[in-house]
């Protein structure tokens, strides 16, 4: 479920993180989505998987290069993950999250550390955090339409009926 | 005036555009999960089963059961809807599809990040995930934002034992692993007629190293040569003083064999420079260099000789597989000791055929060298099919002009 607005813990990464690192090209082939979660980040940092629940994850920039396997943006959203903010994303990376109905806002809010509570709104288009409020980069309005269906599959869905 | 991106979307950089799609095309690993989307939007059925393509590449032929099931069921799909289907040994999907599938100012959408590689052919290439693949499954079309264009200007011409994947390599360092994201990176300048079709698409190939969302080059005399052994027909295309946002020059003369060292694309070093380092493996192929030149380059190198190191040789397509049998360069790499495997991807994605064990170093003329990609706890070098023949020749890291 698409949630646009919510808050959660910080998870920071650093820069140029790639899909790869994500989740590795070992455990792509299923169909089963809990898998990529159990394995998410796992050749990164092992110990991040349990700490992304209810987290948003906070990364540096190039968010997502690499690959263009959806699993990655559909772990984040299995492993429980919010919204993934970055100051750049790399773009296929960004329209798959977006697809899966996970909130990707681009962003820059450096000094942002682990723990802090980020809070975002895809309506208002904005982030809060340390009780600064930025201003994200607005979707285009057909990504929004997207996003605010919960995902491709549901866009789809609607649209085909209309 | 208008970039060839522009002219090909008809709309300004900047704009969201709407787009009926040419051709759109998946892998077994991709077109598996668009099918999980599809399933899950209703099947609705496919708009445009002429327009869709499924080419087996990334594990071909499968790795194990669950793989063959998947595989199975994807299969069937294609049947059913009587899209186009390339199953194993066909090879990868962006070689299959420069072979005679894509004419200059098509919109070409691909469920792989190197779709990009079809912009050799002067038309509108660029990658999607699963989820995107499934939409234009079902609708036909797709949204796309106008990118801007950062201008790569060629000239003068390559020295001996230099080649367009050192070319590539150049730019993605010197841009970047994000220098060009969002953007589309135009080759031109005075040189760019005289880079063969293989060398675009390898140069075209990595521009998404550099996080670009496609590269092209205009059709001229060249893509009309090419296009010609397939009977595809190809209108030319004329750069119209085109305005770009950056401009990157690379003089061809000024280049050098470099490597990418691990684990990052954009971090390049002359191959000089790390001679003498030891490899446990040496991989030839990929949608960057598996195409027939290349391995017709590998085996003038190799010809005669007898590799050092475990040398995996994968043909990017069932054509260029042909060509290295009927011209005697697959016997000359056997011969030498490689091993080819069936066209395909290969062990570049760690998936099959040849993935590294921990501690393992590999040279690789593949586009990516990220961290555990081709193996857990193994790093590798990426560079042209040259360095990569004259290396397996030493067992080591070898600068190819010492054996040319």
């Amino acid at each position: 479920m698409t949630a646009l607005k919510g808050s959660g813990p910080a998870v920071c990464i650093g820069d140029d993180i790639d899909t790869d690192l994500i989740i590795a090209g070992r455990y792509l082939r299923t169909k089963d989505w809990k898998i990529w979660a159990e394995h998410i980040f796992e050749d990164l940092d092992p110990g991040l998987a349990g700490r992304l629940p209810g987290a948003v994850l906070v990364a540096g920039k190039n968010m997502g290069c690499g690959s263009s396997r959806e699993q990655a943006a559909r772990a984040l959203q299995v492993a429980g993950v919010r919204a993934v903010i970055a100051p750049s994303f790399a773009r296929i990376f960004f329209r798959n999250c977006i697809n899966v109905g996970l909130p990707a806002l681009e962003c820059d809010i450096t000094g942002c550390t682990d723990g802090m509570i980020i809070s975002f709104d895809c309506i208002g288009g904005w982030v809060e955090v340390d009780g600064k409020r930025h201003i994200f980069r607005p979707l285009s309005p057909r990504m929004q339409e997207i996003l605010e269906s919960g995902g491709m599959i549901e866009y789809w869905k609607r649209r085909l009926l209309r | 005036m208008v970039t060839l991106s522009e002219k090909i979307l008809g709309a300004q950089a900047g704009t969201y555009i709407d787009r009926i799609v040419d051709k759109a095309f998946c892998h077994d690993g991709t077109g598996i999960q668009a099918k999980i989307i599809y399933d899950a939007m209703g099947a609705p059925g496919i708009r445009k089963p002429d327009a869709i393509y499924i080419i087996y590449d990334h594990i071909a032929p499968a790795n194990n059961s669950q793989t063959a099931e998947l595989q199975a069921e994807l299969r069937t799909l294609a049947r059913i809807y009587q899209v186009r289907f390339w199953d194993i040994g066909s090879g990868i999907c962006h070689q299959v599809m420069a072979e005679g599938q894509v004419q200059p100012g098509e919109v070409v959408i691909g469920a792989d990040s190197h779709s990009c590689t079809l912009g050799a052919l002067g038309a509108f290439a660029t990658g999607v995930g699963a989820s995107d693949m499934a939409g234009i499954w079902v609708s036909g079309e797709t949204w796309l934002r106008v990118p801007d264009s950062i201008g790569i200007h060629l000239s003068g011409t390559l020295n001996t034992g230099v080649e367009w994947k050192d070319a590539a390599l150049s730019y993605v360092a010197g841009l970047g692993m994000d220098g060009a994201t969002y953007a589309a990176l135009e080759f031109t300048g005075e040189s760019a007629a005289s880079v063969p079709m293989e060398g675009r698409l390898t140069l075209c190939n990595m521009a998404v190293e550099a996080g670009a969302k496609t590269g092209l080059f205009y059709a001229d005399k060249e893509t009309e040569r090419y296009l010609a052994e397939f009977s595809v027909p190809c209108t030319v295309q004329e750069p119209d003083n085109p305005t770009y946002v950056q401009e990157y020059d690379i003089e061809l003369a000024d280049l050098e064999p470099v490597c990418a060292v691990p684990h990052r694309v954009d971090t390049i070093r002359p191959v000089s420079d790390l001679a003498g380092t030891h490899l446990d493996q040496v991989f030839i192929g990929t949608c960057t260099n598996g195409r027939f030149e290349d391995l017709a380059r590998a085996a003038r190198i190799l010809k005669g000789h007898r590799v050092q190191v475990r040398t995996i040789v994968v043909p990017a397509s069932e054509r260029d597989y042909l060509q290295a049998i009927t011209s005697g360069v697959a016997a000359d790499l056997v011969q030498a000791g490689c091993t080819i495997g069936p066209p395909g991807c290969g062990p570049c994605l760690g998936a099959h055929m040849g993935v590294l064990g921990e501690g393992e170093v590999a040279l690789s003329t593949a586009n990516r060298n990220f961290k555990n990609r081709m193996g857990v706890g193994a790093s590798y070098y990426l560079c042209s099919p040259a360095t990569a023949a004259a290396s397996a020749l030493h067992g080591e890291i070898t600068d190819p002009r010492e054996v040319i």
